[in-house]
């Protein structure tokens, strides 16, 4: 492999109002490598990317580009030295076609000034066909999957001469089949010399698709290494700082498997994506739900909790046949849903944590006809501690919080409201290591405590860390169900999921 | 008590960290304006009481509609049909009236015609999904030409003294009743948007309507709800408008629901829902009212009036925009 470097970033330090959060920060860039970028949150990543990109100013420290010194002030310094952020939230027009986006306020004009759509088109058209993408440049975006959005992304990077792209969480909001699409489109970026640096706190993905990891922890530089010899469990000792912790770690739990079930689920059918769902969930049991994305997984929690009609099949609650039709339904049948999206479904972001903690429940903390907001602020005190949720206070937006943190709130509301059955969505998407093996912990003493959980993951190490059984879904239906102590590895799993 | 003296002092070191001037550029601008018109129109008797308790008069059936767009607004919604729902009210309460059915009659005929608008345009915005802004938009021109239709324009007069005295015209001593009036319902809008679940679950579902019905919180019911009370306060500031005139009119309400959308954005509540104010609504409404007023002192023309009242419109908003961002 070409070794040569890319960039290098050496002794970075930046501290805001005095308070330090880069600390002699290095960080080195191969060409044409995939360079993950880990650490939990506040470790200093978010940062290190500003100052890379222009949008902070370093306090001390030097930046190299291929061996030169360089100075970035501003957005546009790091433009110019080909250095692009590929954000999260995506920068496109979705009404434009792909070539219109990329070409957005850069236009080629005729000879009369007009914009030249043709050239447009053509000049377009010629780097995707350089990068292998089959896209027809007229598409417009909103027609494109999401996988496609942040291809057309890349390539409007490239096109103004990008050659060190960031990317955060790519992959966060694409289906398994979208993300192998764009990892291809990565590979093809390295033929390229194209680097990347690649933020995620996914595992599974970095070993996939990156060739070395950097480590940051508390705002100083802890590992760089390639993954010839990091392992999976190293990598997660340094970023938390200690050893790998037991929430990883399955162990067998004890409970009744025999009684009648807290929750039977019988021939469920809903829209086109639920065909036919049957399932046991006992008191005290964790089963994981495996399965792609569209096989009915996240369907099938949707119509168990009123937001999607049940159109056949029967639920029983302990027992006794429930009719779900509405949110409320669920909800006064023990049901809670912790969505997959938490900024979409989860969270009222422009609230404060007290009132997104608190809205399930107004019913519940009346004083006549008013809400009772002093035992209501007991509540969440209360369980901001008990989840170890990092805010100011009880009076902060949602969305000034961090995305674990935020999960916790949504996780806290619902259980504020004493649930009989947690269904978990997804739980610790978008969530980085410390904050999931703590919200992995809750699910287990929610449990332990004579509850349920269902739990939909698309991580394979947390499902296997969690579940007692699994159950995989495949086309609407449950195709196979496992007992954790059967699953010898990840592979069998994966198997089962693919069919 | 033990957990109420705990939990003052938080919300009031929230308060200080952060002057928040989307929510209090209306008192700032209110005292300014009100200042600058006591000092310059001070020979002209601005400050006189009979003066300010005009302005009260000729705000309250802006303020009293403000208050009910405040829950419409906060829940993301619009009404563009409030300025004809007052006017078809007004002559439905009067028509009631003179048919015989006495002042109860009256205020059933006149509140029920606005609550069932209300209720149409929330069933069509919740059952059919139409957007409110083009649901209304329809309704002002329909309710528009019910209300020249009823009577071909003509003005329905009204005889029955105790709902002139009630709606508009009386006095409760040196007060008026409509400034009673516009208290009342602020005070009821401010408990209503502050201290019940309803009121958390508007906002609730003015700003992340999916969160919002992934809590369980019925957003369908909410958005009907805040549409029939639009309407039927509406109606009440139509009732507000005859009595006060003795009479019922299709002109009532021309316009208002510019003013009234205004009061409430200039009293701090977010045009896209989510954060909401009925207390800042009422002084937006007080300093559009007490704004008219001065100018009209001044001695401007209409149309000089309109200019600036625009202009100071949009000054405020936008100071309080650029204020914020700081």
């Amino acid at each position: 492999m070409d070794t040569q470097v890319h960039l290098k970033m050496s002794n970075i330090c930046k501290a805001f109002n005095g308070i330090p959060v880069l600390k002699e920060v290095g960080f080195e860039l191969r060409k044409g490598e995939v360079h993950a970028l880990m650490g939990g949150n506040g470790a200093g990543k978010s940062t290190l990317m500003k100052i890379l990109t222009g949008v902070y100013r370093a306090d001390e420290g030097a930046v190299l580009l291929d061996g030169q010194s360089i100075e970035i002030q501003n957005t546009e310094d790091a433009e110019a030295h080909g250095i692009a952020m590929i954000f999260q939230e995506f920068s496109l027009v979705p009404s434009l076609t792909v070539a219109q986006n990329i070409f957005l306020n850069l236009e080629p004009r005729t000879a009369m000034g007009l914009i030249d759509d043709r050239a447009c088109v053509r000049k377009t058209r010629e780097l995707l066909q350089e990068l292998n993408v089959d896209i027809d440049p007229n598409t417009p975006v909103e027609q494109l999957g999401v996988g496609y959005w942040q291809m057309t992304e890349i390539t409007k990077a490239l096109s103004k001469n990008a050659k060190i792209l960031i990317m955060d969480e790519p992959t966060s909001s694409l289906t398994e089949n979208e993300t192998e699409v764009l990892f291809r489109f990565i590979k093809k970026l390295k033929e390229k010399e194209i680097s990347v640096i690649y933020i995620s706190h996914r595992m599974d993905e970095i070993f996939e698709i990156c060739d070395r990891t950097t480590i940051l922890r508390d705002g100083k530089w802890v590992l760089t290494e390639s993954h010839d010899s990091l392992t999976i469990e190293r990598m997660i000792e340094h970023i938390i700082g200690g050893n790998m912790e037991q929430a990883f770690v399955w162990s067998e739990r004890q409970y009744d498997r025999t009684g009648e079930p807290l929750l039977r689920v019988s021939d469920l059918h809903s829209g086109s994506r639920v065909r036919g769902v049957s399932f046991d969930l006992h008191r005290g049991e964790i089963l994981g739900i495996a399965g792609l994305m569209g096989s009915g997984r996240s369907e099938t929690m949707r119509a168990l909790f009123g937001i999607d009609p049940i159109d056949r099949g029967e639920v029983f609650i302990n027992g006794s046949k429930t009719a779900i039709r509405r949110p409320d339904d669920a909800i006064a049948a023990g049901l809670a849903l912790v969505p997959e999206d938490r900024r979409v479904q989860g969270l009222v972001l422009d609230q404060d944590v007290k009132s997104n903690m608190l809205l399930p429940i107004l019913n519940r903390i009346k004083k006549g006809l008013f809400v009772d907001d002093p035992a209501g602020e007991v509540i969440v005190q209360d369980y901001v501690r008990r989840l170890n949720i990092k805010t100011d206070n009880i009076f902060k937006a949602a969305n000034l919080l961090s995305g674990g943190n935020q999960q916790k709130i949504v996780l806290a509301k619902w259980l504020v409201n004493a649930p009989d059955i947690l269904l978990l969505d997804e739980p610790t998407i978008g969530v980085d290591i410390g904050a999931k093996t703590e919200i992995m912990e809750i699910i287990r003493q929610f449990a332990d405590a004579g509850k349920a959980v269902l739990v939909v993951s698309s991580e394979l190490t947390e499902l296997l860390a969690l579940a007692d059984r699994v159950i995989v879904f495949h086309q609407g239906s449950v195709a196979q169900q496992f007992d954790r102590k059967n699953i010898a590895s990840e592979e069998v799993l994966q198997h089962a999921i693919q069919g | 008590m033990q957990s109420k003296a705990n939990s003052l002092p938080a919300s009031t070191r929230f308060s200080l960290r952060g002057f928040d001037w989307r929510r209090y550029i209306v008192y700032v601008a209110f005292v300014a304006v009100f200042f600058y018109f006591s000092v310059t129109l001070y020979d002209e008797g601005f400050l006189s009481t009979n003066n300010l308790l005009n302005i009260a008069r000729q705000t309250a059936m802006i303020a009293i509609m403000a208050v009910a767009m405040t829950f419409v607004i906060g829940a993301a919604q619009i009404d563009l049909s409030v300025g004809s729902v007052a006017a078809l009210s007004a002559l439905i309460s009067a028509l009631a009236m003179q048919a015989g059915l006495g002042m109860f009659g009256g205020i059933i005929a006149g509140l029920g015609t606005g609550a069932l608008i209300g209720l149409i345009n929330g069933l069509l915005i919740t059952q059919i999904a139409i957007p409110a802004f083009l649901v209304t938009l329809g309704m002002m021109i329909i309710t528009k030409g019910l209300a020249m239709w009823v009577t071909d324009t003509a003005p329905v007069p009204i005889l029955n003294e105790s709902f002139t005295f009630l709606f508009g015209s009386g006095d409760l001593g040196p007060i008026p009743v409509l400034l009673v009036w516009m208290v009342v319902i602020g005070i009821i809008g401010h408990v209503l948007l502050r201290k019940t679940a309803y009121g958390r679950r508007t906002l609730a579902v003015g700003g992340n309507e999916n969160a919002a019905e992934f809590s369980g919180v019925n957003v369908k019911r909410i958005k009907l709800l805040v549409m029939v009370g639009s309407g039927m306060l509406a109606g009440l500031a139509g009732m507000l408008y005859a009595g006060r005139i003795y009479s019922a009119r299709f002109t009532f309400g021309e316009g208002d629901e510019l003013s009234v959308i205004a009061a409430v954005i200039l009293g701090g509540t977010s045009l896209f829902g989510g954060t909401a104010t009925v207390i800042g609504t009422i002084f937006g409404a007080l300093m559009i009212g007490m704004i008219n007023n001065g100018l009209i002192i001044m001695g401007l023309d209409v149309s000089q009036q309109m200019v600036v009242k625009g202009l100071i419109i949009i000054l405020a908003v936008a100071f309080g925009k650029k204020a914020a961002q700081r």
